[in-house]
C-alpha cells in the first residue's frame, strides 16, 4: 500500500515546487484554507506562482503571505478586497489578476477535475467576463464558453481525513476544497485530524481518497476576518 | 421622509414568500432579515456553501469554519445543510433560489445592473453578484436613489461596468419602488415612500420611467 501521510507540511511539498507553478487553494475568505501548506509554499521559495484561489488572503495571512514575499506573479480568485498589499501590487502593475465570477471559478475548477475541457454560461454575458470568449445560443438565450482549469499542485484543508486520503470537511469550511482536490496534477491536503483508515462510515466520506496524493495533519490558527457576536440578554 | 436604510430592508422583505429560498447581500439586503413578515418562513442561502444560515452567536458558540458570505461568524438551524462551492452555485445558476435582493451602485432602465466596480478606484472582484443576477429567478436591487453628489443612479445605461444585462426585476430606492412585470418592460413607480412626491422622483431620475 502507497504511503499517502507525511509528518510536516514541508515534507509534504518536497519535490512538488517549481518556479512558474500553478497552485490552487481552497478557502473562503480565512475560512478552509490550508494555512500551514500556504506557509510551508512560502518556505520552498517557488517563484512566479500563478494562485487560484477564491480570495487573496489578508495582510500577512493565508495568501497574503505569498503577496508579501512577492511570489505570486497571477492571481485567479473572484474577490480580492480584504488585502492592501494585494491592492498596492496591483495597482503599481506588478501583479497579474483575473477576475472570475465566484460560481465560474468554482464550475471551472470543478470541470478541469472533471476531464470536461469547457462549458457555457449565462454567467457574466454582456459584461467584461463575456470580452473575447465564444459564446452561443441555446433557445434563444445567449451564453459564454468557460474553460476548466488544473493545477500542478492543489493545496486542500480538511477537517479530518483518514491514512487513505478520504475526507471530510467541516461546515463552511468546505467551500473550494472539495473541487480543488480533484483538479490537482497532485493533491496534498492538510486536516484538524487524521484518523486510521476505516474509522469513516463510508456513507459520510465528502472527498474520497483517489484524488489525494499526500496528506498531513497540522494544527491551524483558523483566524476569523469578521467576529460578530450577538449579547446573551436578546432574546431571539 | 425617504425612507431610511432600515425602512428600505424593510420593504424589501415584503417580497419575501413563505417557503423562499432566498440569497441576501451585503449591507442594506443582509438587513432583510431583520423584517422578515410573521409568518413567512424562508431558507436564507450564504453562497460559501449553506443553506439555513442562522443569527450571530453568542460568544460562547463562535466557530471560524462557519461564517457566511461576508465572512462573518454565524450559527446554524435545524433545516441547515452544507455544501460545496460548485453545488452552492449549481443553486443559484440552475435557477433553484426564489429571490435575490443585492445592493447597486447603477441599475439602468433596461434592468441592467453594476455593484462590482469602479475603474481605477476599487478593486474587489465581483464575488458571486455576477452569478445571482445571471440565474436567479427573480432580482430585487436596493439602493439610494442619487450617490453623495446628488446624481441619480437610476440612469438611462450604466457606466460602471456591468455586472448583469437586463437582470433586475424590482428597484427599491429611498424614495420608492421601481417594478417591472415583463422583462422587457419600462419600470414604473408602484409605491412612493411617505411624503415624497412625484416631481421630486422625476427630477432625480434620470431613466426613462413609464410614468403612468
Amino acid at each position: 500500500m502507497s504511503n499517502k501521510v507525511f509528518k510536516t507540511a514541508a515534507d509534504a511539498l518536497q519535490g512538488l515546487t517549481f518556479d512558474g507553478m500553478v497552485v490552487m487553494a481552497g478557502g473562503f475568505g480565512l475560512c478552509g484554507i490550508p494555512e500551514n501548506l500556504i506557509a510551508a509554499l512560502r518556505d520552498s521559495g517557488a517563484q512566479n506562482i500563478t494562485a487560484i484561489s477564491n480570495n487573496a488572503g489578508v495582510d500577512g495571512f493565508g495568501l497574503g503571505l505569498l503577496l508579501e514575499t512577492r511570489q505570486i506573479k497571477k492571481m485567479v480568485s473572484s474577490y480580492v478586497g480584504e488585502n492592501k498589499e494585494f491592492e498596492r501590487q496591483f495597482l503599481a502593475g506588478e501583479l497579474d489578476l483575473e477576475f472570475n465570477p465566484q460560481g465560474t471559478l468554482a464550475e471551472r475548477i470543478r470541470a478541469g477535475g472533471a476531464g470536461i475541457p469547457g462549458f457555457y454560461t449565462k454567467t457574466g454575458v454582456g459584461t467584461v467576463i463575456a470580452e473575447g470568449k465564444p459564446t452561443r445560443e441555446f433557445d434563444g438565450e445567449e451564453y459564454i464558453m468557460e474553460t476548466g482549469l488544473k493545477a500542478d499542485v492543489a493545496l486542500v484543508k480538511a477537517w479530518r481525513g483518514d491514512t487513505q486520503g478520504n475526507l471530510q470537511f467541516k461546515k463552511t469550511a468546505r467551500n473550494f476544497n472539495p473541487m480543488m482536490a480533484t483538479a490537482g496534477k497532485v493533491t496534498v491536503v492538510e486536516v484538524d485530524e487524521l484518523v486510521e483508515v476505516g474509522s469513516f462510515d463510508p456513507n459520510y466520506i465528502h472527498t474520497p481518497g483517489i484524488y489525494v496524493q499526500r496528506i498531513i495533519e497540522a494544527k491551524c490558527e483558523k483566524r476569523i476576518e469578521q467576529l460578530t457576536v450577538r449579547e446573551k440578554e436578546e432574546v431571539q | 421622509m425617504p425612507w431610511t436604510r432600515d425602512d428600505m430592508a424593510k420593504r424589501a422583505a415584503q417580497e419575501l414568500k413563505d417557503g423562499f429560498y432566498v440569497n441576501l447581500g451585503i449591507g442594506i439586503p443582509t438587513l432583510v432579515a431583520n423584517h422578515i413578515p410573521d409568518g413567512v418562513d424562508v431558507t436564507l442561502q450564504s453562497e460559501n456553501g449553506m443553506l439555513g444560515m442562522g443569527p450571530f452567536p453568542y460568544a460562547d458558540e463562535v466557530d471560524p469554519d462557519l461564517i457566511n458570505a461576508g465572512k462573518q461568524t454565524i450559527t446554524e438551524l435545524r433545516r441547515s445543510s452544507y455544501f460545496n462551492s460548485a453545488e452552492s452555485f449549481a443553486m443559484i445558476r440552475g435557477g433553484h433560489i426564489d429571490i435575490s435582493i443585492l445592493g447597486a451602485m447603477q441599475i439602468s432602465e433596461g434592468g441592467d445592473i453594476a455593484n462590482w466596480m469602479i475603474p481605477g478606484k476599487m478593486v474587489k472582484g465581483m464575488g458571486g453578484a455576477m452569478d445571482l443576477v445571471a440565474g436567479v429567478k427573480r432580482c430585487v436591487a436596493v439602493m439610494d436613489h442619487t450617490n453623495r453628489a446628488g446624481a441619480s443612479k437610476f440612469l438611462p445605461q450604466c457606466t460602471l461596468p456591468l455586472t448583469g444585462r437586463n437582470c433586475i426585476d424590482m428597484v427599491i430606492t429611498d424614495l420608492g419602488v421601481f417594478s417591472r412585470p415583463e422583462g422587457e418592460a419600462k419600470f414604473r413607480v408602484t409605491e412612493l415612500a411617505p411624503g415624497v412626491e412625484m416631481d421630486e422622483v422625476k427630477a432625480k431620475t434620470e431613466a426613462d420611467l413609464d410614468w403612468g
